[in-house]
């Protein structure tokens, strides 16, 4: 008899694994698949452009649920977990649904956090995660409307260029002093902050949120500093915290997230984690890169093959409504170290290096990213850069050897 | 931009280019808006309708910017009235607390005949000063000494027409090719016509040195040897005309004699010139079998202290073989400026009274006569460089400077400028407000606005004695003024109005005709009898007309050639052979100042850059201050292609960039003295020449003063190109450079990247600035920019690593910058293949344009012209180009 693999959470993270484990070994497991979510597995990272009505909901879509019964995968959407028993090795599904397992995996992702500021639980108040906040989002933003984004991440610049652009008078609140501040330096933050407001995003930084008020439903948000701005939509972006209640109630080591060993093995031989709910060496990563590569190595390790997770370096590269933002590494020159800075704000063209001792420490690129991979490289392995310094400011002239873009 | 107010009716005009002596024939065509349009006239014997660089830039030097539009005392604008009171009043009291020789004039070639002739008239005749001498004493005044000694009058024997009928052309001391760009396309239409051969000889193996035949690169000051040595030849191989030396000419033994002392076979005169004795022989050999010989001679002979010898050495070459005044054959001395034959006609030169006529007791009598001068002088004046000591002795009290910059160009430049901060009187009659010479100050200063090229209405006598009209077709600027009317307003305001109540520019014509005929009988070369009744009608419509043009004489188009009939000016009617002194440079070497420094000119520019600097077009062919060296000097002294250096003599120093160029000879320098305070820094080259006078003409050495040079080490270089001119900090190395829309400037200074640009991004404040940093390599750009349109952009490296600033120049020209063109400028990476630095100004061809039309195939200078167009309008680059052709042909073979 196959072994029974149950497999929590039908995210990015989940899919990655189930597509590579059921490549490497067709059959090999008897698998099931709980999903909190009504629909399988979506491309999340897709849910701004499907907020601002760039996409539809089918292109957010991945494998449908033929894909999952060729696989020989059973399929629960829609289902939360609420328990794991680890000492008879069962997973309770609401309260009537219990599965058995052999092997159980973690990939339950992370919850979105609301400010405890008085007024958050006020109806009109959304977060930015799933398909169904999309939904609500869209259902509020009606002609005129005028919504508030908290939170300068990734996400919530986002969320308010998809609000500008179905039309919606939109601004967006960040605590600190620049858009991103931990992967953006203060010159590529106003390259952004610039590239939000030409796409019609007011934004204002050191903008630390009061309260909400409103009678029976949002209708202004306060500032610490007693400005009042009148909203008829506040969407909440101000992180996520890796979700590890159901480990935490089935006693596994947990720190932030759900600890797990390089072959992303919890406390419980049996059990594994993957994703924004796992924590690798004290690391809890948000980003679906790191996702992907400890799903590739955990389905090697399913299989019997050897294969350890390292750890992913800190890079970032994305596109802020369509502006290429690329950040790896040190952000700011510690002492002694030297950088090299370009910039073209009418461009919307940004470059910095942070070089010491002849080797690459940080990058932070907007506007064109190009050698982003080549820089991720560098970082990563200290290569001598004194023969490169130009081209990884200007660009490479000649075609780059596929080698040293292995990123 | 500044521009000239609307001018009526748009028709062509005739006139006469502003810049060498070839005096070539200018349409220009107004364009109503303060500019005009440029091109030769086809019907201009000088040129038939082929322009050089310069003189189809002509059109780019017209804006009034930087011009001198209101005349000013002490710095504060005054009115005409005030200034001319303010000169008339100091002149006669400097005349009569110091008598009038404490007074001075100091003119130019640039001034047109009718101005030369009142200025000289109003010293001479009426003031009773003798000191009246010109920059063109700094140019030709050795050859004019040489033409008296030789043929008893300054005459220029031959004519333009010589050089298309020679069979061998002669150059000394002349980088034809540039200096004179269209003579010398005449030259080589010659050699393809006829097969003419050039011989070039000079130190310096110029663009015109690569076109020649036979390169004889002798060492600095030996000329002379090299003639003497030829002189010998001819008579040993039985070359002479015996029969021309015994009838018309006197002195041949003497001169042949000192000749043999000097040169005594074709092995002494290669050891002396350092040149080989196969070239030695194959010259004398090439001269002496050739009936038809011109030797052409210009800067490098006269801007000598044995200039005047230098000339006669050769003219006894050609009256010993009677090879004077016949077609294709003859001694011809190229004049440098526009007009500086009009300034010998007029007699506007210290040595000199009026047309022609010395201080013979009758020649002064008849002159007081003619002008009836209550002052007339008596004897000759200060030539330029006593002049100008006189000035710093306190002798001279009054000086009156007119369209010229001494402050720039007399050697030992920067004790002239020290010395006129003592006059009591300083004048300046000028067309440019910021000239180094307009800005220097006396103890009472007036700067007097004066009407330019363009403006101004007068005649000019060029190279071949051929006198044209210089016509105005641009309204005048400010208050600007012609020279003769403000020179004769003074007149008046000292008493002397009858004597100057000219109406216009063709009544002093006829006056300075006059003159040049009263009492000539053939006696004066220079006789234009025949048109001192010219009305002013036919004035105004003259056609070209070449001296002599005697009332009586058959031709009405004057005389092409003089002297074939052996009758010269002398009282015997006899050329006189010279025999010359033995050649040696003024000042040697020593061990702290152990090389030659040589001064000369660049293509493009003329002078103090006063006109051509405005030229985008010409500033591109040499954009800074520079230095040229050979190669085994450059590696002995530590300098490199490119770098830096301080070029110094006992008299001043200058920061030059360094040209390594195996033209050079091992021993000497060259640098051009066109930059002056207002566009360099540091590259005020006449300040460095010691200037010692010839001892007959008065000519300054400005091509041999002992110097020194030693790299100049800065700890950043950089350019910045702006809209309008900016400056840098006090201490910084600069050269501007005008560029298309814009003004550049090549800097060096000791200031980190850091500081750079801190310091310069300061300047554009309000600006949206792009930039680049490493500063730990030492490198900054930024580009700043007003909404989408560039208005400045900065590159710096390190001092050893100049950045180039072609492809950023045609950035600054467009109007709209791509993203690709924006990220290049911070980059500093060619966006797509630049032009490379410009070769060909009038069709703005760069380097690299042109090897890469040899590279796909055009392998002949005339390819080259169909395919790119350099080359094909003025052709003073095509020495360039065909230099270019063997190294690319030589590269695709590799």
């Amino acid at each position: 008899m196959k072994e029974r693999l149950v497999v929590i959470g039908n995210g990015m993270a989940s899919l990655r694994f189930l597509e590579r484990l059921t490549e490497r070994a067709p059959g090999a497991y008897d698998v099931t698949v709980v999903g909190a979510e009504p629909q399988a597995a979506y491309n999340r990272v897709l849910l701004s452009s499907l907020l601002g009505g760039e996409v539809d909901e089918a292109a957010c879509a991945f494998r449908g649920l033929d894909w999952y019964e060729a696989h020989g995968i059973r399929l629960i959407t829609g289902a939360p977990v609420t328990q794991v028993d680890r000492e008879n090795a069962l997973v309770m599904v609401g309260e009537t649904h219990v599965l058995p397992f052999d092997k159980l995996v973690l990939a339950v992702g992370s919850l979105p956090i609301r400010l405890p500021k008085p007024g958050m639980d006020l109806p009109g108040i959304i977060t930015f995660r799933d398909l169904a906040d999309v939904a609500a989002i869209r259902k509020a933003a009606v002609t005129g409307a005028r919504a508030i984004v908290i939170g300068g991440g990734l996400l919530g610049l986002e969320a308010a260029v998809g609000l500008a652009r179905l039309g919606v008078d939109t601004t967006l609140l960040h605590v600190m002093d620049r858009l991103m501040e931990r992967q953006l330096d203060h010159h590529a933050a106003g390259l952004v902050k610039r590239a939000m407001e030409s796409r019609g995003v007011r934004v204002l930084l050191k903008a630390d949120t009061a309260h909400v008020e409103g009678d029976g439903r949002v209708e202004r948000l306060v500032l610490s500093d007693g400005t009042v701005l009148p909203a008829d939509l506040v969407v909440m972006s101000v992180g996520v915290r890796p979700n590890a209640v159901l480990a935490q109630g089935a006693g596994l080591d947990v720190g932030r997230g759900i600890k797990v060993d390089d072959r992303m093995t919890s406390s419980d031989p049996r059990i594994f984690a993957l994703g924004e709910c796992a924590e690798h060496r004290g690391m809890v990563y948000g980003l679906v890169e790191p996702a992907y590569e400890q799903a590739e190595v955990l389905s090697r390790h399913l299989v019997g093959e050897e294969a350890a997770y390292p750890g992913t370096s800190l890079a970032t590269s994305l596109k802020v409504s369509g502006l290429p933002v690329f950040s790896a590494g040190l952000i700011d020159a510690p002492d002694g170290a030297e950088t090299i800075v370009m910039s073209d704000p009418g461009l919307g063209l940004y470059r910095k290096l942070i070089v010491g001792d002849g080797k690459l420490l940080g990058a932070v690129f907007v506007g064109d990213i190009a050698e982003q991979g080549w820089c991720k490289t560098l970082i990563r392995t200290g290569e001598p850069i004194a023969d490169h310094r130009d081209d990884l400011m200007f660009g490479r002239v000649h075609a780059p050897d596929s080698q040293s873009l292995a990123a | 931009m500044n521009a000239h107010v609307q001018a009526p009716a748009p028709t062509v005009v005739k006139t006469t280019c502003p810049y060498c002596g070839v005096g070539c024939g200018v349409l220009a065509t107004p364009d109503g808006f303060g500019g005009a349009g440029i091109a030769g006239d086809t019907e201009h014997p000088a040129n038939f309708g082929r322009l050089c660089s310069k003189g189809s830039a002509l059109g780019e030097t017209l804006s009034l910017d930087s011009r001198l539009l209101h005349p000013s005392v002490d710095g504060v604008r005054a009115s005409w009235e005030s200034a001319l009171g303010t000169v008339a009043g100091g002149l006669r009291k400097v005349a009569e607390q110091h008598g009038p020789d404490a007074i001075a004039f100091y003119l130019s070639g640039q001034l047109l005949t009718e101005d030369y002739y009142v200025a000289n008239k109003l010293a001479k005749g009426f003031l009773g000063t003798p000191h009246v001498d010109t920059n063109s004493r700094l140019c030709m005044s050795s050859a004019v000494a040489a033409h008296r000694r030789a043929f008893g009058s300054d005459t220029v024997p031959g004519c333009y027409e010589d050089l298309d009928e020679a069979d061998v052309i002669v150059l000394v001391g002349s980088n034809t090719a540039w200096c004179h760009p269209i003579l010398f396309r005449r030259m080589v239409d010659a050699r393809a016509k006829r097969g003419t051969k050039l011989v070039v000889i000079d130190p310096r193996r110029t663009q015109t040195g690569e076109e020649a035949d036979l390169f004889l690169g002798l060492k600095p000051g030996t000329d002379t040897t090299l003639f003497s040595g030829l002189l010998v030849h001819l008579a040993s191989a039985g070359a002479l005309d015996y029969r021309f030396v015994l009838d018309h000419t006197t002195g041949f033994e003497g001169a042949l004699e000192r000749a043999r002392s000097i040169a005594p076979d074709i092995a002494a005169t290669a050891a002396a010139t350092g040149l080989p004795e196969a070239d030695v022989g194959a010259f004398f050999a090439l001269f002496t079998r050739t009936k038809r010989v011109v030797t052409a001679f210009s800067q490098g002979v006269n801007q000598s202290a044995q200039g005047t010898d230098k000339g006669n050495a050769i003219i006894n070459c050609h009256l010993a073989t009677g090879r004077i005044g016949k077609t294709g054959a003859g001694p011809f001395s190229l004049t440098g400026q526009p007009n500086a034959m009009g300034g010998r006609e007029v007699g506007g030169l210290a040595n000199m009274l009026a047309a022609h006529m010395h201080f013979a007791p009758e020649e002064v009598d008849r002159v007081r006569r003619f002008w009836s001068a209550p002052n007339i002088i008596t004897g000759e004046g200060m030539k330029a460089v006593a002049l100008f000591e006189a000035v710093e002795r306190g002798k001279i009290k009054a000086l009156w400077v007119m369209g010229t910059n001494p402050v720039v160009s007399m050697p030992r430049a920067d004790a002239i400028r020290e010395a006129i901060k003592g006059l009591d009187l300083y004048v300046v009659s000028e067309a440019v407000a910021d000239s180094d010479t307009a800005c220097a100050t006396g103890r009472k200063t007036i700067l007097l606005p004066a009407q330019a090229w363009g403006e101004k209405d007068g005649t000019v006598t060029n190279s071949e004695r051929r006198i044209s009209r210089q016509r105005s077709f641009l309204k005048s600027p400010g208050e600007a003024r012609a020279d003769w009317a403000i020179i004769s307003d003074v007149a008046k305001r000292l008493g002397h109005g009858e004597a100057f109540a000219y109406p216009n520019a063709a009544a002093i014509f006829r006056e300075h005709a006059s003159l040049s005929a009263f009492e000539n009988n053939g006696t004066r070369d220079f006789d234009i009898g025949a048109v001192s009744d010219i009305s002013d009608a036919a004035y105004a419509g003259a056609k070209p007309l070449q001296w002599p043009l005697t009332k009586r004489g058959a031709s009405k188009d004057g005389k092409q050639r003089l002297f074939a009939d052996g009758q010269f000016f002398t009282f015997d009617k006899r050329a006189r052979f010279v025999a010359v002194q033995p050649p040696a440079l003024a000042q040697a070497v020593s061990e702290d100042f152990p090389f030659v420094l040589n001064t000369g000119r660049v293509r493009d520019h003329w002078h103090t850059m006063t006109r051509t600097g405005k030229s985008q077009r010409l500033s591109a062919h040499r954009d800074v201050p520079f230095v040229e060296i050979h190669p085994d000097d450059a590696a002995a002294m530590g300098v490199t292609h490119g770098g830096l250096a301080t070029v110094s003599t006992a008299h001043g120093a200058a920061v030059l960039e360094i040209m390594v160029t195996d033209g050079m000879r091992r021993g000497d320098l060259f640098a051009a003295f066109h930059w002056s305070g207002a566009t360099a820094s540091e590259g005020r080259v006449g300040a460095l020449a010691r200037g010692i006078p010839d001892p007959v003409s008065g000519q300054p050495e400005l091509k041999a003063t002992p110097a020194a040079i030693a790299p100049a080490v800065y700890r950043s270089r950089g350019f910045l190109l702006t809209r309008d001119q900016r400056s840098l900090p006090a201490g910084w190395w600069w050269a501007r450079a005008t560029i298309l829309g814009g003004s550049g400037l090549h800097f060096a200074t000791q200031e980190s990247s850091r500081e750079v640009a801190l310091m310069l991004r300061g300047m554009f404040q309000g600006l949206e600035i792009a930039e680049y940093a490493d500063h730990a390599r030492g490198r900054y750009r930024f580009a700043a920019y007003d909404g989408d349109r560039l208005v400045a952009c900065l590159a710096l490296a390190p001092g050893e690593a100049k950045p180039g600033w072609e492809s950023e120049k045609a950035y600054f020209a467009a109007d709209d910058l791509e993203p690709s063109a924006r990220r290049a400028l911070l980059s500093g990476r060619a966006e797509t293949a630049s032009a490379g630095p410009t070769v060909c100004a009038c069709h703005g061809v760069g380097l690299d344009v042109i090897a890469a039309t040899i590279a796909a195939g055009a392998h002949s200078v005339e390819a080259v012209g169909v395919a790119c167009k350099a080359g094909t309008n003025c052709g003073s680059c095509i020495p360039e180009i065909r230099k270019l052709l063997p190294q690319a042909l030589a590269r695709d073979a590799a």
